[in-house]
């Protein structure tokens, strides 16, 4: 019977020391491209973790966008970084005093901060269980997501927009991809690209009901994306224009339009009635997966499509 | 529940690790991989202070919209490292001295 209560425990302590092993050592090994390796290490274990703490729906979406898709941009920046510079770095700062006694003390209030808040209160739970026949779903983070807390993630679809705004304001796409596309990579896409899309379009249908969901799936159709722009596929230059704008702004656009849609019969912005719910979220939820996957892929490509940037 | 105490230190701890790294060395990428981390600490705190009989699913919601922000702005910042580098030939920021 000890044996039973212990292991879990000794399992937990275990991940939690290679969590912050692994941190250390990617944001201290000299190389950077081990860093980088060691930081998507980092984000697989952090997908292990979540799992421990029963958010099956966060474990999926760090491993697609924590460890995948953030790892993929780092790699990428970092090759486009040494083809553009021969020169040798210089080495990094060592050990500071001064630095680690002015984070002593940070460190010494976190954890006391931490330690001391209420334990194993139920905060919203009870709240999110008791309305949730209303929200027109039964997975309660999709609820939180799309219906109790609609604004965040409106918000955060804007967030991701802005984000390539940003990136597309620097001008074109850097530098073409060295395309390698030997015949193996080639019949692997043509196995591999129907199998996600059909992956994605399950975690958007299963959502509702289990751990699922637009960000899940946009982050898995995202990273078909990339798989795509690596084996050197470009995007033709009669889509580059309107239809992939189109395309990245329908999540938001689909969000407000089902956020007003209600007011004209007294309700408030991004209030669905209830049997109408569960229609909504499946259809903001197909238009935003779509512009999720889209806006990652074109995150990874780093600039507007359609324009060269010159040297 | 003792791992709520374990994985909130452990979020505590990579928030510092991450703080110090992001302070101590010049280069960009590893700014970048720094904040990545700290926010990871964050992450993992809230969810399990969350965790329990019943988990909250508010924070579960709220950690995998910062996931999403965190890698928008990821993107954001590789360009800006890439945009740095182009102007100045160097992916680093200046070496200053505090004396």
């Amino acid at each position: 019977m000890a044996a039973m209560t212990l292991l879990p425990l000794l399992f937990d302590t275990l991940l939690g020391l290679s969590l912050i092993w692994l941190a250390w050592r990617a944001l201290t090994s000299t190389d950077l491209f081990q860093a980088i390796v060691l930081f998507i290490a980092f984000g697989l274990l952090m997908a292990l973790t979540w799992v421990r703490l029963d958010a099956p729906d966060v474990a999926m979406a760090e491993a697609a966008i924590g460890a995948g898709l953030t790892g993929a941009l780092l790699l990428a920046t970092l090759a486009r970084l040494k083809a553009n510079n021969k020169t040798k770095s210089a080495p990094e700062k060592k050990f500071s005093l001064l630095l680690t006694l002015i984070i002593l003390p940070v460190v010494t209030g976190l954890v006391y901060v931490v330690l001391t808040l209420p334990q194993n209160t139920p905060g919203l739970a009870i709240l999110v269980a008791e309305n949730l026949k209303t929200t027109g779903v039964t997975n309660p983070v999709t609820a939180v997501l799309l219906n109790y807390r609609g604004y965040d993630t409106l918000l955060e679809l804007a967030v991701l927009l802005v984000a390539l705004l940003g990136v597309w304001s620097f001008g074109g796409v850097p530098k073409p991809h060295e395309a390698y596309s030997g015949p193996v990579l080639n019949m692997l896409l043509r196995l591999l690209i129907p199998l996600l899309i059909m992956v994605a379009g399950y975690l958007l249908w299963v959502g509702a009901n289990a751990p699922g969901g637009a960000f899940q799936a946009g982050s898995v159709l995202g990273a078909a994306g990339v798989l795509l722009l690596l084996a050197g596929w470009q995007l033709s230059t009669r889509f580059a224009e309107l239809p992939l704008r189109i395309i990245l702004v329908s999540g938001v656009v689909m969000f407000t339009m089902a956020g007003i849609v209600f007011i004209v019969s007294g309700r408030q912005f991004l209030e669905y009635p209830p049997s109408f719910a569960g229609a909504f979220i499946l259809l903001i939820e197909a238009a935003a997966t779509l512009s999720i996957g889209i806006t990652l892929a074109a995150l990874f490509l780093g600039g507007r499509p359609g324009l060269r940037r010159h040297k | 529940m003792n791992n709520i105490y374990l994985y909130s230190i452990v979020g505590a701890g990579l928030f510092t690790l991450g703080l110090y790294a992001l302070i101590s060395y010049r280069h960009l990428l590893r700014k970048i991989l720094a904040l990545n981390i700290m926010g990871s600490g964050v992450f993992l705190i809230l969810v399990a202070l969350a965790s329990g009989e019943t988990p909250d699913p508010v924070p579960h919601a709220m950690v995998i919209t910062g996931i999403v922000v965190a890698v928008s702005a990821s993107a954001l910042a590789l360009a800006l490292v890439l945009r740095v580098q182009a102007e100045t030939g160097k992916a680093e920021l200046p070496e200053e001295s505090l004396e």
